[in-house]
C-alpha cells in the first residue's frame, strides 16, 4: 500500500468537473447517458456519497518496479478509451509509454462515476469517455507528478521547482536522478497537493500527437490480449443457456436426462432466463444443450413477425402522432397553404449488434463469501448491484473485473444485467461449487434480443411558390429503448429521446418544424446500438432533405450550407468535407457523389461518398469524412473510429436486417446476418476540424451519416431513392 | 478416445470425443486461448489456424481429422512473415477491439507466405472470410501491403 501512489481528485476539482457536466449535459444526445442521469435504483450504493473514496481504488498506481498502472473508469470495447485515458495521464505525469499499462476499474462510483451523467453511476456510453476523463485523468496525472516531485525534493533537499518529471524519470539541475518507482513509496506519504497546474495546450506533447500508437496493439496482434472468453480459473466450468425461442416465453418444464449423459456435462439447472447446461468445456455443453428437452410457456410471448410489426408502424405513421418532440411555427397550417407538398416514408429494420465476441461473463464465489464477476461490464455499478442480489451478498462484497471486450456497440449495457445475471444465476444454481463461465454461441447472441429497434419515418415538407422549404413534419414510429427499464424516467412528455435524437434537433433553418413520435408496444427487446437514434434519424432526415433539394433542382451542398447559416460548426464540417472531396469538381465518368452531415453525441460529422453503379447495385469507392469532435486527444484513434464507424454504418444500410416470423428470429449466424466484409470496404479519408473545445464523442458519430451519403449518391447516379432498408432488398437487376 | 495432435511443434495426446472441433481442443483442453470463437460455422474466421500451413477454420475441423497434421496457432506462428505482419499491425494500429485479429493475422501470414506481393483482389479473396465487426478493413489492407513492402526490402 505504501508502495503505491493513489492520487484522488481534490474536492475543488470534482466540483469543477460536475459543473462542467451540468453545462454539457443538455448538448449530449445519447440515450444511455441521459438514462443514467435518472439514476437506476441502488446503482450508486457501492459507495455512499459522503463516505471517503476507497484510497486503494484510485486512478494511478506506480509500483517500485517503475510500472505505472492506470485504472480506467471507461470500458474498452475497441473504441480506444484505455489509450485515450493513458494519453491524458502520461501527458501530465511525465511517464514513459513503455512503463504504462491500463486496467479496467470498478466498484467506486465517487471515483469512476461518469461525469457526463452527473457522476451518478460508472458507465461507458454516449461516446463520453474523453469528455468525462479529460479533466479527471489529467488532474490525476498532475497530482501524481507533484507528489513524486515533492518526494524527490525532500530526498535531495532541493526545491521542487528545480525538479522535472519526464520520460518516467525525476531529475534536477544538479545531477540527481531517480525513477518514478524509486520515489513511489515516499511519494505516497507526501500530502495531497491542494491544487495542481495543468499544462497549457501549447505545451502538450502527448495530446494531439500524430505519431503516438495505441499501447495495446501488439498484444492484439499476437493473441495475448485476454478477453472474458479467455478467463482462466481453477476448476472453471462452462455453461450455455437454452433461452426461449420467443421473447417473453418462460420455461414450463424440461427433461435433463439425455443432456446429463453427454460426456463432460456436470449439471443442468433452471435459471430465471432459461435452462443452463454446465460442464467441463464448451463442446460438452453445446452437445448437452442439444440433448435437452424443454417445454416453453408462451402465454406471454410476442408472436408477431417483423412484417406485421412493420405494417402496423406504417399504418400508425399515417395517423396523428402520440407525442411531439419539437414544434416551431405552425407546421400543419403551413403545409395546408404551401405551393407544394413532398411526402416520403422510410422504413428501418431491427439490427443486431453482432459483436465478434459472443456475450459471456464469469462468476466465482470465494470461501470468504465474496463474489467476483468478470465480464464486459459497460455499467459495472449496475451489474454489481444485480450480481449481489442474485448471490445474496452485499454489493461491497462483489468485485467487478472489467474485461476488455471483443466489440460492444451498446450490447454490453443492459439494465437487467443480461449475461452477467446469467453467470451469477448459474453459479448460484450449482451452489457455487465452482466458478462458471456462461458463454453464448453466435446463435444465442443473434437471437438473444436487444436489437436496434425497427422504425418508420413519415415526412411531409412544404415548399412555397419560390421553392423555399418552409415546413417540415417528421412522424417517427417505433419502440422505446428505455420504456420498461430502470431508465424509464427519462421519457419526457411521452417522448423517449433516443427515438427522436437526430430528428428533433435538426439544425436546418426552416420556419415551421414539427417532429412527432408514436411509441409502439412490442415485446421484442431493444437496446442502444452504436449511435442509437441517429442510426435511423440521420438516414431519414438527410435522405429526405436530399429528395427535396433534388425536386427544387438545387445543389445538395450549397442548399444545405444556406440552411446551416445559423450553425457555423455544422457548416464548417460540411465545407471541410466538400473541399477535401472536391465537391465542386465533377466526379470522373461513371462515379457519383452524395453527402450528408449529422450531429450526434456533441460531435458533427459529414460524409461524402463516391460510388459507381453496376447492375443496379452500388460500389462505394471512396468516402471523405470530416469531423469536429473538439480536441482530438488521439487523432489517429479519431481517424480509426471514423474509418470503422463508416464501415459499420455502411454494412448496416447495405445488407443488415434482423427479421422475425411468428415471434422467432430468422437469422442465427453471419451467413444470414451479414455485416460488411473487406471486399466492400471503401477507401476512407478522414479530416479533423482543428478545435480548442473540450473533447466530444468519436465512438459513435462516425456511423450515422455514411448511409444517407450513399443513398444520395445512388439517387445522383439516377438510381431510385432507397426508402426501405437494407438496400439489399431493393438492389440488383 | 485419445488423439495425438502436433500443436505449435508439441506432440500431445487429447482424450476427447471424435466430433470435438479442433477449436475447442485448442482453447478449452490445450488452453491456448489466442484462437477465438466467433461463429462456430466457418463464417467469421476468428478461429483461423494453420493446418499444414493452410489457413483453416478450426471450428469446422473435427479433432479426428486433425491427427497427423501440423497445427499452428497464433501462439506458435513464427518466422519473418509472421513477425513482420505483427509488427506492422502495431505500427499501423490495425486492431480496434482485437477479437478477430488472431484470425486476421493468421490469414494475412498465410497469404503473404503464398503470395509475397498480393493485389487488392488477392487480399479480398484471402480475407473476405475474416469478419471484423469494428470494420478495421482499411488498415488490414494497408497492413498487408506494408508488410509485403517490408518483406521485399
Amino acid at each position: 500500500m505504501l508502495n503505491k501512489i493513489i492520487p484522488e481528485l481534490n474536492p475543488a476539482a470534482i466540483a469543477t468537473s460536475r459543473r462542467g457536466f451540468l453545462l454539457g449535459a443538455s448538448a449530449v444526445a445519447g440515450g444511455l447517458m441521459v438514462g443514467m442521469r435518472a439514476g437506476p435504483a441502488g446503482a450508486a450504493s457501492n459507495t455512499a456519497a459522503d463516505e471517503p473514496a476507497n484510497p486503494l481504488a484510485g486512478y494511478i498506481h506506480i509500483a517500485p518496479d517503475n510500472s505505472v498502472t492506470i485504472l480506467s473508469s471507461q470500458f474498452d470495447m475497441g473504441q480506444g478509451p484505455y489509450h485515450g485515458l493513458a494519453t491524458l495521464v502520461v501527458e501530465e505525469l511525465g511517464a514513459d509509454w513503455s512503463q504504462v499499462d491500463v486496467k479496467g476499474a470498478a466498484g467506486n462510483t465517487r471515483l469512476y462515476g461518469n461525469i457526463m451523467w452527473g457522476g451518478a453511476v460508472q458507465g461507458t456510453g454516449g461516446s463520453t469517455s474523453m469528455a468525462t476523463s479529460f479533466d479527471r485523468y489529467r488532474q490525476a496525472g498532475a497530482t501524481a507528478r507533484e507528489m513524486l516531485i515533492a518526494a524527490a525534493a525532500e530526498t535531495w533537499s532541493v526545491a521542487a521547482s528545480e525538479i522535472t518529471a519526464a520520460g518516467g524519470k525525476l531529475t534536477d539541475t544538479s545531477g540527481n536522478s531517480a525513477t518514478f518507482g524509486d520515489m513511489a513509496g515516499k511519494a505516497a506519504t507526501m500530502p495531497l497537493p491542494e491544487e495542481v497546474k495543468l499544462k497549457d495546450a501549447a505545451d502538450w506533447a502527448q495530446i494531439g500527437n500524430e505519431s503516438l500508437r495505441r499501447f495495446d496493439s501488439a498484444a492484439k496482434a499476437n493473441g495475448t490480449h485476454d478477453f472474458t472468453i479467455d478467463v482462466k480459473l481453477d476448476g472453471l466450468l462452462t455453461a450455455v443457456v437454452a433461452h426461449p425461442p420467443k421473447f417473453g416465453a418462460k420455461v414450463k418444464s424440461f427433461d435433463a436426462a439425455e443432456a446429463l449423459k453427454v460426456r463432460g456435462v456436470t449439471d443442468v439447472v433452471e435459471i430465471p432466463r432459461g435452462v443452463a447446461v454446465v460442464g467441463e468445456h464448451m463442446w460438452a455443453v453445446i452437445k448437452g444443450r442439444e440433448a435437452l428437452t424443454i417445454e416453453w410457456d408462451e402465454a406471454q410471448a410476442e408472436t408477431r413477425g417483423s412484417a406485421e410489426i412493420m405494417a402496423e408502424y406504417k399504418a400508425k405513421a399515417g395517423e396523428p402522432q402520440q407525442a411531439t418532440a419539437r414544434t416551431e411555427g405552425d407546421t400543419a397550417s403551413a403545409l395546408s397553404s404551401v405551393a407544394r407538398v413532398i411526402e416520403a416514408t422510410y422504413e428501418f429494420p431491427y439490427l443486431a449488434h453482432a459483436a465478434m465476441e459472443p456475450l459471456n461473463a464469469v462468476a466465482r464465489k470465494n470461501a470468504d463469501g465474496t463474489l467476483e464477476v468478470w465480464g464486459g461490464h459497460q455499467i459495472p455499478d449496475v451489474y454489481q448491484g444485480i450480481s449481489a442480489k442474485i448471490a445474496g451478498v452485499k454489493p461491497e462484497q462483489v468485485t467487478m473485473h472489467v474485461m476488455k471486450t471483443g466489440g460492444g456497440f451498446g450490447r454490453r449495457a443492459v439494465a437487467d444485467g443480461d449475461v452477467v445475471a446469467e453467470a451469477v444465476s448459474v453459479a448460484s444454481a450449482i451452489g457455487f461449487k465452482a466458478p462458471v463461465k456462461v458463454q453464448w454461441t453466435r446463435e444465442d447472441d443473434m437471437r438473444g434480443g436487444r436489437y436496434r429497434p425497427a422504425y418508420v419515418h413519415s415526412f411531409k415538407a412544404g415548399l412555397d411558390q419560390d421553392n423555399k422549404l418552409v415546413a417540415w413534419h417528421n412522424h417517427i414510429v417505433g419502440q422505446s429503448i428505455v420504456a420498461g427499464t430502470p431508465f424509464e424516467g427519462l421519457i419526457k412528455d411521452g417522448v423517449d429521446g433516443t427515438s427522436v435524437e437526430g430528428a428533433s434537433n435538426i439544425p436546418y433553418g426552416i420556419q415551421n418544424i414539427n417532429v412527432g413520435l408514436t411509441t409502439s408496444d412490442v415485446k421484442v427487446p431493444v437496446l442502444w446500438w452504436r449511435a442509437v437514434g441517429s442510426t435511423h434519424t440521420a438516414y431519414a432526415v438527410e435522405s429526405f432533405l436530399d429528395e427535396i433539394i433534388a425536386e427544387i433542382g438545387a445543389d445538395p451542398y450549397t442548399y444545405r450550407m444556406e440552411l446551416l447559416k445559423d450553425h457555423p460548426r455544422h457548416a464548417a464540417v460540411l465545407k471541410l468535407a466538400a473541399d477535401k472531396a472536391g465537391w465542386t469538381t465533377p466526379a470522373t465518368e461513371g462515379r457519383f457523389r452524395g453527402l450528408a452531415v449529422h450531429e450526434s453525441f456533441s460531435s458533427v460529422v459529414a460524409h461524402i461518398a463516391e460510388i459507381s453503379m453496376e447492375n443496379g447495385t452500388p460500389t462505394v469507392h471512396k468516402v471523405t469524412v470530416a469531423v469536429d469532435c473538439g480536441i482530438a486527444v488521439n487523432p489517429d484513434t479519431v481517424r480509426a473510429q471514423m474509418e470503422g464507424g463508416t464501415g459499420f454504418g455502411l454494412g448496416s444500410i447495405l445488407a443488415e436486417e434482423l427479421t422475425l416470423v411468428n415471434g422467432e428470429v430468422e437469422q442465427g449466424n453471419y451467413d444470414t446476418y451479414t455485416p460488411l466484409r473487406i471486399d466492400a470496404m471503401p477507401e476512407v479519408e478522414v479530416h479533423i476540424v482543428p478545435s480548442t473545445n473540450k473533447p466530444t464523442g468519436v465512438g459513435e458519430p462516425g456511423v450515422p451519416s455514411i448511409g444517407p451519403a450513399v443513398a444520395n449518391a445512388i439517387a445522383a447516379a439516377g438510381g431510385r431513392r432507397i426508402r426501405v432498408l437494407p438496400m439489399s432488398k431493393s438492389m440488383g437487376t | 478416445m485419445a488423439y495425438n495432435l502436433n500443436i505449435n511443434g508439441e506432440q500431445k495426446s487429447f482424450d476427447v470425443d471424435d466430433d470435438m472441433p479442433l477449436l475447442w481442443v485448442i482453447r478449452d483442453v490445450a488452453g491456448l486461448t489466442g484462437t477465438k470463437f466467433g461463429c462456430g460455422l466457418a463464417q467469421c474466421g476468428a478461429c483461423t489456424v494453420h493446418v499444414d500451413g493452410v489457413p483453416t477454420r478450426s471450428c469446422q475441423l473435427q479433432v479426428s481429422d486433425a491427427e497427423g497434421s501440423t497445427i499452428t496457432t497464433i501462439e506458435g506462428v513464427t518466422g519473418k512473415v509472421a513477425e513482420t505482419v505483427q509488427k506492422v499491425w502495431a505500427d499501423l494500429d490495425v486492431p480496434q477491439c482485437g477479437y478477430c485479429q488472431s484470425g486476421q493475422v493468421m490469414a494475412a501470414v498465410a497469404l503473404l507466405s503464398e503470395t509475397p506481393k498480393p493485389t487488392d483482389e488477392d487480399i479480398n479473396d484471402a480475407l473476405s472470410g475474416n469478419l471484423c465487426r469494428c470494420a478495421t478493413y482499411q488498415r488490414i489492407r494497408a497492413g498487408i501491403h506494408e508488410a509485403a513492402k517490408r518483406l521485399e526490402a
